[in-house]
């Protein structure tokens, strides 16, 4: 077919890396390093979820890739463009039809279902890197629950902002054990993490980095008892499928205040859209 | 009664040189302790050992935990001597930018022992900081100012909240009054005295000034070389200092 092994990389690494897969899918939440390749394509592209959804993809699976919820974003075409010539899969827009998803800051509007992946972008993996910055203190934290710290950050929140300003990458703590760094989604998507009928994989390529979370697992996102976890959105409903439950993005329509606030997650858009013509072509 | 503190031949070497050597000494509840002496004498090793900060070559450090009695703290698994960090023991560090979090609030900063030990309202939290704060005599409007907006004293004192809000029994200070301005020192000196006295404390301070011995410790050690030279009754060893170092040591301090 190619010059190319299937998926890229070869055997040997793909082993490693599900080595490191099966590692983290064993202690939920907990980041196993593993030795990170160089991916043709720049950090921060998506190279760690790129290697492990190289070490899932049989020939069999549909690909989907996202980029912040959108199927036609630049890194979401590459990276589907690169497995569609590097592993000849089948690659879909559809969330219900791909059996392995990857994506980038987002997670799917529509609920996941038993057997497919969702395989996630991690830019930083250590949820307290920028409360403590060394790695050997951070570890320590980790191994001996030591918690404290996460907790000042809300605070500092709710001290400067009155709320928990804190809107995406929101801190979670995984079946009660290991605190864990969602990777960059907005908080809206936390609690479709906990108990997903999907296996979630999060792969940091230049922090060399895996960890993830086996289906049905509880994931609680940190709080306080008087200021609790909020989702929060955009107070608006897509302006094109009119939807009141999606997560939103703001789109500026010009420089004279104009804007428009439509889904993120565009398969789920473009479905519910196909869905109103069909309806509305039958009257 | 038990001691507080057992201290049994406590020995640190750094190589070949020693840090400390075969210290032993007890601390009983309610007592401040003085250690004092040049600088390179071991002081700051010695109270780093207790502390657990460091690991020490050989020698028992018993605590009398609130929980279980009397443990060793050097042998102890370090999530329990963790946790002992920030519950019975308390360290105050001569820079206070060591024992602060800079990018913190003057709030999260008292917050964050009692968050450790699992505190999840922040109502409560604030209110227990903003408590703190007044003890220390910061005004309740800083709360929300980082610890680099306060001047030297103020640091000192919000490290000096931030340790003792947990109501630890044991406190450890590192030269607390080094680097503040002798009027500030004073003031410092007497929040401290109160302090101790109020909340029934044990402290160990080390410090090269015996100004500030004289006035918060009972009993004092004097070090040299990492060796014990002399230790008793602070007025005893400051009025009728027997070691000749130790006699060296009073009399160079300058008269105004």
């Amino acid at each position: 077919m190619n010059d190319y092994n299937f998926a890229y990389l070869d055997e040997q690494t793909k082993r490693m890396i599900r080595r490191a897969l099966l590692k983290a899918v064993a202690i939920p939440g907990y980041q196993v390093p593993f030795a990170s390749r160089e991916m043709p394509m720049p950090y921060g592209w998506g190279t760690g979820g790129v290697q492990v959804t190289a070490a899932c993809l049989t020939p069999e699976d549909v690909l989907k890739v996202i980029d912040q919820g959108a199927d036609d974003t630049t890194n979401a075409v590459s990276i589907r463009k690169f497995f569609q010539r590097t592993a000849g899969v089948a690659t879909t827009e559809h969330t219900g039809e791909a059996t392995l998803i990857q994506t980038r800051h987002r997670i799917p509007e529509t609920t996941l279902h038993e057997g497919q992946i969702l395989v996630y972008q991690v830019p930083i993996p250590e949820p307290l890197r920028f409360l403590e910055p060394r790695e050997t203190e951070t570890r320590k934290m980790h191994a001996l629950e030591d918690y404290g710290l996460m907790h000042v950050k809300l605070y500092e929140d709710i001290a400067r902002h009155g709320v928990i300003a804190t809107a995406y990458a929101y801190p979670v703590k995984v079946e009660g054990r290991y605190v864990m760094d969602p990777s960059p989604i907005p908080k809206f998507d936390n609690p479709k993490l906990s108990d997903s009928a999907a296996l979630q994989l999060f792969g940091a390529g230049r922090e060399q980095r895996i960890y993830a979370l086996p289906p049905y697992t509880t994931v609680v996102s940190l709080d306080f008892e008087d200021y609790p976890f909020e989702p929060t959105k955009a107070d608006h409903a897509c302006a094109l499928c009119g939807s009141a439950e999606s997560y939103l993005d703001e789109v500026i329509m010009d420089d004279a205040g104009g804007r428009m606030f439509v889904c993120s997650d565009t398969d789920y858009c473009a479905t519910r859209r196909a869905e109103q013509d069909k309806s509305s072509a039958k009257i | 009664m038990t001691p507080l503190l057992q201290v049994r031949g406590l020995t640190k070497r750094y190589g070949a040189r020693i840090g400390c050597a075969d210290v032993s000494f007890d601390l009983w509840p309610g007592e401040v302790m003085g250690i004092v002496g040049e600088s390179g004498s071991g002081k700051s090793t010695l109270l780093n050992c207790l502390a657990g900060h460091l690991a020490p070559d050989a020698g028992r450090v018993i605590f009398d935990t609130r929980a279980d009695g009397s443990r060793d703290t050097v042998t102890m698994p370090e999530p329990e001597r963790r946790m002992l960090g920030r519950t019975d023991w308390a360290f105050v560090h001569q820079n206070p930018r060591d024992g602060l979090r800079m990018g913190v609030s003057a709030g999260g900063n008292v917050g964050e022992r009692l968050m450790a030990v699992g505190a999840r309202n922040y109502g409560g939290i604030r209110a227990t900081a903003l408590d703190w704060l007044g003890r220390v005599e910061i005004a309740a409007d800083r709360v929300d100012d980082r610890p680099s907006s306060f001047s030297g004293g103020m640091q000192q004192r919000l490290q000096i909240a931030r340790n003792l809000v947990t109501g630890p029994r044991l406190v450890f200070m590192d030269e607390p009054t080094g680097g503040l301005d002798v009027s500030v020192q004073a003031r410092l000196l007497d929040l401290l005295r109160g302090l101790v006295r109020r909340m029934g404390l044990s402290a160990i301070i080390v410090t090269h000034d015996l100004a500030v011995v004289r006035l918060l410790a009972d009993r004092l050690m004097v070090m040299k070389s990492g060796l014990v030279v002399e230790s008793g009754l602070t007025d005893q060893v400051l009025d009728d200092p027997q070691h000749a170092y130790t006699q060296l040591l009073v009399s160079s301090v300058l008269q105004v």
